[in-house]
Parts: C-alpha cells; sequence; structure tokens
C-alpha cells in the first residue's frame, strides 16, 4: 500500500514535468497544427545549452533556462518562418513533406549535439539536486519537488497568457478559424509565427527541468517524442487544462508500471497510451473538434 | 508495352547475372557486406514507397518491420534451425499479419497521426522484444548459420545473391503496382482521400493492401540480415536510424515511379558507406539528416522530378 501511495505522489509530481515539457506541442501542434516531430529534439538541444551554462558558468539550471529562453524564441520565430515558407504556402503534399522535414532537423540536431558533447549522459549540479524530503513513509526527492513546482507554475502561466491576453486569445482565434481572423484584418501568418516562437521559448525552463529530474543524453529526444505527443494528443489537441491533466494520467502509469514490472518496460508505456488514445478516442479527453 | 515489359525483365535477369559475377569475383568482404547492405536498403525504400510513396502514408515505423523480421529469423533459427527461404517466407508472412494490423489500427488516423503511430509501434515491439529472456533479451543472440546449399560455396555469397533476388521481386510489385489500378487508387486517395472515397474507390481495401504489400516486403528484407551478422539485438535490429534513412532514401530518389527509391537507395547507400569508413557513422547520420532537409525543402519531387522538370522544360522550348 505504502509503495502504491507512493508511486501515486510521484507519478503526480513526474506528470506536472511531463505538462511542462509538453505544452509546448500543445502550442505548436495541438493549436497551430504544425506536424512538430522535433519539438523533443529541441528540448534536448535547451537542456545541453544549459548543460552547457551550468558546467562552464556555474549559473543555477534554472536561471540558465531563463537565459536562454530568448534565444529559443528567435529560434522558433526562424524555424517556423522557414516552414511556413517551404511547406505551408506552397500547399500541396505539406503534411507528408513537413513530418519528413522536422523528422530530419531532429535527426541533425540529435548527430550535432552528439558530436559536440558526446555520447555520454550529462548532468547538472545544484544546492537542490541530491537532497530528499521524507513525509512519513515516503521519500520524496527534492529535484522532483523543484521541478513540479517550476513546471506547474509555467504550465499555468502558458494557460493564463493564452486565455487572458490580447496575443493569446489571437492565437487562440487563429487556431479556431484563421479564415475569419485574415477577414477582421488581422496577419494569421505573424500571429502563427508569434505562438511558434512562444512554443519554442519554453522548452528553456522545460529543458531547465528536464537535466534537473534526470541526466539528458543526445538520443533521449526519441523517448520524448512518445511522452510528450501521448500527452498532447490525450489532452485533446491545444487544450491547456487537458494537458496537465493527461501528463498526469502519463506520469502515475509510468511509475505504477515502473515499480510493478521494472524500468525495462518503461518506454513502451507513453506509446501504448498514445496508440491507445489514438485507436479509441482520437480526439483526446477535453478535445477541440 | 509488350517491349517495355522484355527491358524490364531483361534487366532484372542482367543485373542478378552481374550480382552473381562479382560474388565470385569479389574477395573482400568489406565490399560484400557494403554491397549487401545496399541491396537491403533498395529493398526497404521501394518497400516503404509503395505505402509512403503512393498512398501518402508517411511510415515511421521501416524499423519495426525490419527488426520483426529480423527477429522472425533469429526464432526460427535458434529454435528449429530453419532453412533461409522458410525463414524469408515466414518474415514476410509475419510482415504481411503485422502491416495488416498497423493498417486496421491505424484506419482513422492521417498525416502525423499515422506516423506518430508507427513510430509508437516502433518502440512497442523492441521493448516486448527487450523484455524476452527466450530471444536474448536486450543483450542479443548469437546464432549459427544453417549449411549452405549447393550452387554456393558460401553463405555470405548465398545471403548477397537472395538479397538481389528480393530486390527484383520487390521492384517488380512495385511496378506492377504503379502500372495496374492499386497505383491509380491510392493515387487518388493520396491525392483526397474523401473524394477518392466518393468516387468509388475502395480506399480502405487498397490502403489495406499496401499495408500488407509494403509489410510483407520489408520484413523478408530483414531476415536475412540475422543470418549475415550471426548476431542480433534489439538495440540495432529496431534503430530508428532504418527508420529516417530508407525515409529519405525514397524521398530523396523521388516516389512517384518506383526507379525513385532504387535510385535514392544506391546513391544514399554508396554515400553511408563510404563515409562510415572515411570519417565517422555520426557524420554519416549527420549528412543523411541535411540531405533529407535540402531535398524536402528544394527538390520535393526527389531525383526523378528533377530530371522530369529538366525535360519538361526542353520539351517547352
Amino acid at each position: 500500500m505504502d509503495l502504491l501511495l507512493q508511486s501515486v505522489v510521484t507519478g503526480v509530481l513526474l506528470g506536472c514535468f511531463y505538462a511542462a515539457v509538453s505544452i509546448g506541442l500543445s502550442v505548436s501542434f495541438g493549436l497551430l497544427d504544425v506536424p512538430h516531430v522535433a519539438h523533443p529534439a529541441f528540448l534536448v538541444m535547451a537542456s545541453y545549452a544549459v548543460f552547457f551554462l551550468n558546467d562552464t558558468y556555474e549559473i543555477d539550471p534554472l536561471l540558465a533556462g531563463l537565459l536562454v529562453t530568448p534565444l529559443l524564441f528567435f529560434f522558433g520565430l526562424a524555424a517556423y518562418r522557414l516552414y511556413y515558407e517551404t511547406f505551408e504556402r506552397r500547399g500541396t503534399d505539406a503534411a507528408v513533406r513537413g513530418i519528413a522535414f522536422f523528422f530530419g532537423v531532429a535527426f541533425i540536431i540529435e548527430v550535432l549535439l552528439i558530436l559536440y558533447f558526446g555520447v555520454d549522459q550529462h548532468s547538472v549540479t545544484a544546492s537542490y539536486i541530491g537532497k530528499s524530503w521524507r513525509f512519513g513513509g515516503m521519500r520524496i526527492p527534492l529535484r522532483l519537488m523543484v521541478a513540479f513546482a517550476v513546471a506547474t507554475g509555467l504550465t499555468l502561466l502558458l494557460a493564463v497568457y493564452l486565455s487572458r491576453t490580447f496575443m493569446g486569445r489571437a492565437i487562440r482565434a487563429v487556431a479556431q478559424d484563421e479564415e475569419a481572423v485574415r477577414l477582421m484584418g488581422a496577419n494569421p501568418v505573424r500571429i502563427k509565427q508569434w505562438a511558434f516562437g512562444i512554443a519554442t521559448a519554453v522548452l528553456g525552463v522545460a529543458g531547465a527541468l528536464l537535466i534537473i529530474v534526470a541526466p539528458v543524453d543526445p538520443t533521449l529526444d526519441r523517448a520524448y517524442i512518445g511522452r510528450t505527443f501521448c500527452v498532447v494528443v490525450m489532452a485533446g489537441l491545444g487544450s491547456m487544462t487537458g494537458t496537465l491533466i493527461a501528463a498526469i494520467i502519463l506520469g502515475i502509469s509510468e511509475t505504477i508500471v515502473l515499480t510493478m514490472f521494472g524500468a525495462s518496460w518503461a518506454p513502451a508505456i507513453s506509446f501504448a497510451l498514445l496508440l491507445g488514445v489514438l485507436a479509441v478516442r482520437p480526439q483526446g479527453l477535453l478535445g477541440r473538434r | 508495352m509488350k517491349r517495355n515489359a522484355l527491358a524490364f525483365w531483361g534487366a532484372c535477369v542482367l543485373f542478378l547475372a552481374a550480382i552473381l559475377v562479382s560474388t565470385e569475383l569479389v574477395a573482400n568482404e568489406y565490399w560484400f557486406f557494403a554491397g549487401y547492405v545496399i541491396l537491403q536498403f533498395i529493398v526497404l525504400s521501394v518497400a516503404w514507397t509503395i505505402l509512403g510513396g503512393y498512398a501518402g502514408y508517411v511510415n515511421f515505423g521501416t524499423s519495426a518491420f525490419f527488426g520483426v523480421g529480423v527477429y522472425t529469423a533469429v526464432f526460427l533459427v535458434s529454435t528449429f534451425g530453419a532453412p533461409l527461404p522458410l525463414q524469408i517466407a515466414v518474415a514476410a508472412v509475419v510482415g504481411a499479419i503485422l502491416g495488416f494490423a498497423v493498417g486496421l489500427l491505424t484506419l482513422r488516423m492521417q498525416g502525423i497521426f499515422f506516423s506518430i503511430a508507427t513510430i509508437a509501434l516502433t518502440i512497442i515491439i523492441e521493448t516486448t522484444v527487450t523484455n524476452w529472456r527466450e530471444l536474448g533479451g536486450a543483450a542479443g543472440i548469437q546464432i549459427q548459420r544453417p549449411p549452405v546449399s549447393p550452387p554456393f560455396h558460401s553463405y555470405v555469397q548465398m545471403l548477397v545473391f537472395v538479397q538481389a533476388l528480393l530486390v527484383v521481386l520487390s521492384v517488380a510489385i512495385a511496378r506492377y503496382i504503379q502500372n495496374s489500378w492499386i497505383g491509380r487508387g491510392l493515387q487518388a486517395l493520396r491525392d483526397d482521400e474523401l473524394a477518392a472515397e466518393c468516387t468509388g474507390v475502395p480506399t480502405l481495401r487498397l490502403k489495406l493492401t499496401a499495408c500488407v504489400i509494403s509489410g510483407a516486403l520489408m520484413c523478408a528484407a530483414g531476415a536475412p540480415a540475422a543470418m549475415y551478422l550471426q548476431y542480433a539485438d534489439p538495440g540495432s535490429a529496431f534503430n530508428l536510424n532504418y527508420s529516417v534513412s530508407v525515409l529519405a532514401m525514397a524521398l530523396i530518389g523521388g516516389t512517384a515511379h518506383w526507379i525513385g527509391p532504387v535510385i535514392g537507395a544506391i546513391l544514399l547507400g554508396v554515400t553511408q558507406q563510404l563515409l562510415a569508413v572515411t570519417i565517422s557513422s555520426e557524420v554519416n547520420v549527420l549528412v543523411l539528416g541535411i540531405m533529407l532537409v535540402l531535398f524536402v525543402i528544394g527538390a520535393p519531387e526527389g531525383i526523378i522530378g528533377l530530371f522530369r522538370n529538366r525535360r519538361g522544360a526542353e520539351g517547352k522550348t
């Protein structure tokens, strides 16, 4: 019983962390319909940027994550521009080649990371890593608590941004009806580009959390393809509340399977959940269509 | 039309004869292996094109089918000591069943959902094999080659020839599909699935057919690989690099005609083999990724598209 309770609690904490690494995809794929398979690769790249800053200048990983955020924002703007000019504007066949494009980009990032940092795992150092808290019979690593707090904050912040601010509402308007936005005299491409920039920028802090929670290696993005797409699809494309709920479901399922069957089954859980959701309820828990 | 077919089958016979002669002449083990890998990639990318090119369903699960082919062969050899033809035939049947299952499971999915589902399948099968003790688990498994049958004097030579036969088989199937009503139907559903369905194209049956044929060929291509290396482990048999390589080869060559993936596989396969020897296997994947991105942006129809455009431009002037 204690074991079950512990795994549920850890699962909830882990789930909030998964929400933080998935909300970017929830915007870019869920709202903008960009087949962004390279999202996890961008995430791992952000983690390596954080590792680099932490390793050479001994900057706190969370602060480092904030420092790389503006860079990621502009990177996202450029990436969307390239995608738009080469695929969306030409129209025909954009889906097939768009996916191939992002898949190729993901592999390029992976190999560049291998060439520069090597295939070994890397981790960061900070005062809150390595300690743990005790609640009754449970032991909760402090790093997971930090990740939980920051991740929840980040997710809520983005949810508020999308529902309360002018630009956030504009992004959701584009997602609902691009043609109507155009008729209102706004430029949907600029709004989408901005949204993609935001979606990439949040990876700064998310990448910091990724490397705080566990060591990172260049091919980690493959596991996170499953986790992030699982969360976003299960959430119902573009729903922020759904993202949080779906991420917690994923977190709990992972920790329970992990304690019951062992770590070797871990990679399959998110993908199996994803397949299940796609087969049974493709519109997700809180779907918009 | 008749002369065309004659030329095609003549070329196939010439190709097989050339492979047979070169396996007699070439002594260097490395060139043997390089040639084998390229033949294997031709089969995989032609098989990929049947679903990914003609029907427009981007399959990221090439490595799932390939790996299942590898492990079918491993299972048959380690338990029954089955001969190579039987391994390939059983692998093809397993691949067809798996393809059918993928088709059924992903009926309602299009575009990226189909692609993500195929990645998911790869990882799930890989994890299952990793946890399957009888097949060696994560550490991999060693296997003994069965004795070689008479016309060949070494097992490796036989494997190369068999893979060349698979090349001919897959190209012939792709060519048949392309020129028949199946190919036209697939093209229709690729351009607009709803419109195709409304005009009476049996989209569902066609999609399943494409999944089954593509899956069977991919699995069949995987079966001899285990015999070549005499070793298999889930990490390399199900490596996503197979998926991205095959995807790149097909898209770079062009997916509108069966010759596209053949050209792409030869071009990229040779480049990869040279790069892997001269620089490193990481650079090799990097070049692959960059070429994929460049072609997808700059030459969406692939190499055959470039030639066709030039011919079209000359025709106009």
